[in-house]
């Protein structure tokens, strides 16, 4: 087993490399000089060589890339180009507020999903199967942004004015303090990912329930709360557990939109302004952060699918 | 009194005109009663679709999703009547007094659960013992049981580090643990080989006359039955037909229906022609046509060698799965490749026909030595070859109708017109006793012997000079594999054409070849006349298969 978990890390950290490289190429892509962006127009040709040189912009483009790579190793992100503040020190706040959020909307949405689905597999073609399908199939069908609008409809604006509709920490303090204030941006996160889980468990559950050894299992006179538990959510899970990492991948670029739509002050808003801004070195360390993000999820749903299965576990030959 | 008290002691459970319907409302049980007793086993015996199996989960109180109890009473030994129950009293009785040993162990193990968890399972569900400690000692006690390893080691492995016939005795055991009264075995040992068959059915034996349980064992084969079972009852579609000793029912059975059905049993010794009986299942009418009633299969002349294999070689990664077999067919000859799972049986089937061509050795064809695929074989070599599969559910294209499937094969050698193929097609269907209707039926519609039927057509209708059948008959019942059986000698003797019988079955031998070859892990060990090698086999394995055959 754990020669299958190095070999799955291996693979990701190649990926990560590739992706490494291919943001870097892009970055470099992209059009202006970052030591004009920071000087401004009317800068001088000595001072802005001067700074150039202060950035390395001037060495080789090897050079600069693998001296970028080892910066990444040791948290060190660079210098913005447009507030002239260290990058690490710019993005923490964000990223920390960003983790909450997403933290909280996968606490909620993976447990109550993987319920949700059960249950309505359990109540095949009843009542409670049918709504359960309905509902998650219109929420599945809605884009976030509507989710997200009709909520602060709902419960700030026109209907209720119970919760806030936007974010507003003072500086120093941080989004957590004020818990009202990640409702609606949690809720709008759980309902959009939540769907995807209630079906994949309610087909996966499914096959699993019409299984021999689930049948064995009754004929056996084991009470069915254990037949679901023991016998049947073990084998459900493993193929869940691939859309959930799906979804928290999507969570981490999502979120631009829900953190523009509630003013949430995490990476999305930073991804925002540091392109709007040309600020090249946010804009490097968020789309490596984004897809480290993807690629640790996808490593996990993997590891859950080994540990399920005990043929890959003991195994390996097959 | 007396006699009334002590016939009521050895009850363990009796089936009251037992109805099921479907939630539909279409009766699938037509008041079926039997009664078991303790120390004694019941076989209950029947075809697909006669609803044993349902009748056997019933006294278990379980009715799969889809069916529904409508009337009827299972009464038990202290005259509860287990169907008035509630669902936890149901629960408590299954697995604990009244328990079950499924049909195929591969899929009713738990693949994520190490089989000592499994079968403390039961005894914890159901609270054997007052400690832990004592449900442990019983845990290694009932692996011992059923022969199988009881040490700690043994007990954490899981369910796809054992074999067939292990996983099989996991699953007994499971059933015995908690010591039931009664036992309901449906088909435990139809996926196996001969030899743990006959080692499976030994321990079965065993546990239900040393301890003294009652024994429902569910199965269509009547040779097991003759091994196992006090008495046999036979179901026909939904309504047991006849029940008595077993003795008397198999030697000399009252109903029609037994008769066929023991008729159609093939037997090693070739005393009788099982092709007697008409399919019992099939919906539409069979031709049926005068025919010799020689029980043994006549030798026709042997001109020459037809189809000859040197020095067959073939690995995945590996692992060796044909060790270099040679093999010679002469022109109009059967020859039965006998091999249990695993033996590569199929897969030399598959290098003869091309359809797996990364061997190494040569596969000749009168005298002319064929490429290793099918790919590079010309379409007149790959006509003279056919192959028949096992399973002719997935082999028969659902969407198209038996005349279109049938046809395929000539569409490929391009030299007829449509009215041509239409007349091939019909001959085809007409050789395997399919009325010409069927050519406009799509497979669903079809029975499996049926379907089977078309299959071969389509295999005829380019006349090939070797037929490869691959387990045609394995996944049919009796009634329908003797008369398919029955198609393919006809067919042998009057077309002329060779063929390749690959099939685990040792008991059809005498009905369908003329020579024999034994398969163990990728070598011939034993060739020669069916005859020569049934009474005298040259090789250790060849003898352990003979003795282990059940016969009536």
């Amino acid at each position: 087993m754990l020669g299958l978990i190095l070999r799955r890390l291996s693979i990701s950290a190649v990926i990560l490399l590739l992706v490494s490289m291919l943001v870097f190429v892009a970055t470099l892509l992209l059009p202006g000089d970052p030591a004009q962006a920071m000087l401004g127009q009317q800068a001088t040709p000595d001072r802005l060589e001067a700074l150039r040189e202060q950035m390395n912009l001037n060495d080789p483009f090897a050079e600069r890339y693998l001296h970028w790579l080892g910066g990444l190793f040791v948290g060190d992100f660079g210098v913005s180009a447009a507030s002239g503040g260290s990058v690490a020190e710019l993005l923490g706040d964000r990223i920390a507020a960003s983790l909450v959020l997403m933290a909280l909307a996968a606490a909620i949405s993976i447990p109550v999903g993987i319920l949700v689905g059960t249950y309505s597999a359990m109540r095949r073609g009843k009542a409670g199967d049918h709504a359960a399908t309905g509902i998650s199939l219109v929420l599945a069908a809605l884009p976030d942004f509507v989710i997200g609008i009709a909520l602060v409809t709902l419960f700030s604006t026109t209907v209720f004015t119970v919760l806030p509709s936007v974010t507003m920490a003072p500086p120093g303090e941080q989004v957590w303090d004020y818990p009202s204030q990640l409702i609606l941006p949690v809720l709008t996160l759980v309902l959009v990912v939540m769907p995807y889980i209630i079906r994949m468990m309610r087909t996966t559950m499914i096959e699993v329930l019409d299984s021999g050894y689930v049948e064995m299992a009754r004929l056996k006179g084991v009470p069915e709360r254990q037949v679901i538990w023991r016998h049947a959510l073990p084998h459900a899970i493993a193929p869940v557990a691939q859309v959930v990492a799906i979804q928290l991948a999507w969570l981490a670029g999502g979120i631009v939109v829900v953190e523009f739509l509630f003013r949430y002050p995490g990476v999305g808003q930073a991804l925002v302004d540091a392109v709007t801004n040309r600020d090249v070195q946010v804009v490097q360390a968020l789309a490596m952060l984004i897809a480290a993000v993807y690629v640790v999820v996808n490593l996990l749903a993997d590891i859950v699918g080994i540990v399920t299965n005990p043929k890959l576990r003991t195994g390996g030959t097959r | 009194m007396s006699t009334l008290i002590e016939a009521s002691t050895d009850l363990a459970l009796r089936a009251n005109d037992l109805r099921v319907a479907t939630t539909l409302g279409q009766e699938i049980l037509h008041g079926v009663s039997f009664t078991l007793q303790r120390g004694r086993m019941l076989a209950l015996v029947g075809e697909s679709g006669s609803g044993k199996t349902t009748a056997g989960l019933a006294c278990l109180g379980y009715f799969r999703t889809g069916l529904e109890h409508t009337g009827g009473t299972i009464e038990l030994s202290d005259g509860t009547d287990l169907l008035a129950l509630t669902d936890a009293g149901r629960r408590g009785l299954r697995g604990g007094s009244i328990s079950y040993v499924p049909q195929d162990p591969a899929l009713s193990l738990n693949p994520a659960m190490r089989i000592g968890t499994q079968i403390m399972e039961v005894l914890r569900v159901h609270g054997y013992g007052a400690s832990e400690a004592e449900r442990r000692e019983r845990l290694a006690d009932v692996l011992t049981d059923v022969g199988l390893p009881n040490d700690a080691a043994y007990q954490r492995r899981w369910p796809h580090e054992l074999s067939g016939g292990q996983q099989q005795r996991v699953g007994i055991a499971m059933a015995f643990a908690f010591r039931p009264e009664v036992m309901v075995m449906d088909e435990p040992t139809t996926g196996l080989d001969v030899t743990t068959q006959a080692l499976v059915l030994q321990t079965i034996h065993q546990l239900v006359t040393a301890h003294n349980v009652a024994g429902l064992y569910i199965t269509h084969d009547l040779a097991v039955v003759s091994e196992v079972a006090d008495e046999v009852a036979v179901m026909l579609s939904g309504r047991i037909v006849e029940q008595g000793p077993s003795d008397r029912v198999l030697h000399d059975p009252v109903h029609s229906y037994t008769r066929k059905l023991l008729n159609a049993v093939p037997d090693l010794a070739g005393r009788h022609h099982i092709g007697e009986v008409e399919a019992v299942t099939g919906a539409l009418p069979i031709i049926s046509r005068e025919r010799a009633a020689s029980a043994r299969v006549a030798t026709p002349e042997v001109a020459g060698t037809l189809l000859s294999v040197r020095d067959l070689r073939l690995s995945y990664g590996k692992n060796p799965v044909l060790n270099g077999i040679d093999l010679e067919l002469g022109r109009g000859e059967s020859l039965m490749l006998l091999g249990e799972s695993g033996s590569g049986k199929t897969t030399a089937a598959r290098c003869i026909a091309g359809l797996n061509g990364n061997f190494t050795g040569t596969v000749s064809l009168a005298g002319q030595t064929l490429a290793p695929g099918t790919r590079q074989r010309s379409a007149e070599e790959r006509h003279r070859i056919q192959y028949v599969f096992q399973s002719p559910l997935s082999s028969l294209n659902p969407r198209r109708t038996i005349g279109e499937s049938v046809e395929v094969p000539l569409h490929m050698s391009g030299s007829f017109n449509r009215k041509q193929r239409r007349a091939l097609v019909l001959e085809a269907l007409d050789q395997v006793q399919l009325a010409a209707s069927f050519i406009d039926r799509r497979p669903g519609q079809l029975s499996g012997g049926e379907r089977q039927r078309a299959a071969i057509a389509r295999a005829l209708v380019n006349a090939p000079s070797v037929l490869v059948c691959d387990e045609v008959t394995s996944a049919l019942d009796v009634s329908v594999q003797a008369s398919i059986i029955d198609l393919l000698r006809t067919l042998q003797v009057e077309t002329g054409m060779a063929m390749v019988f690959v099939t685990h079955n040792i008991a059809l031998a005498r009905h369908i070849s003329q020579r024999l070859a034994v398969l163990h892990a990728g070598r011939i060990v034993d060739l020669g006349t069916t005859d020569a090698v049934l009474e005298n086999p040259q090789h250790s394995y060849t003898r352990e298969l003979l003795t282990h055959v059940p016969t009536l």
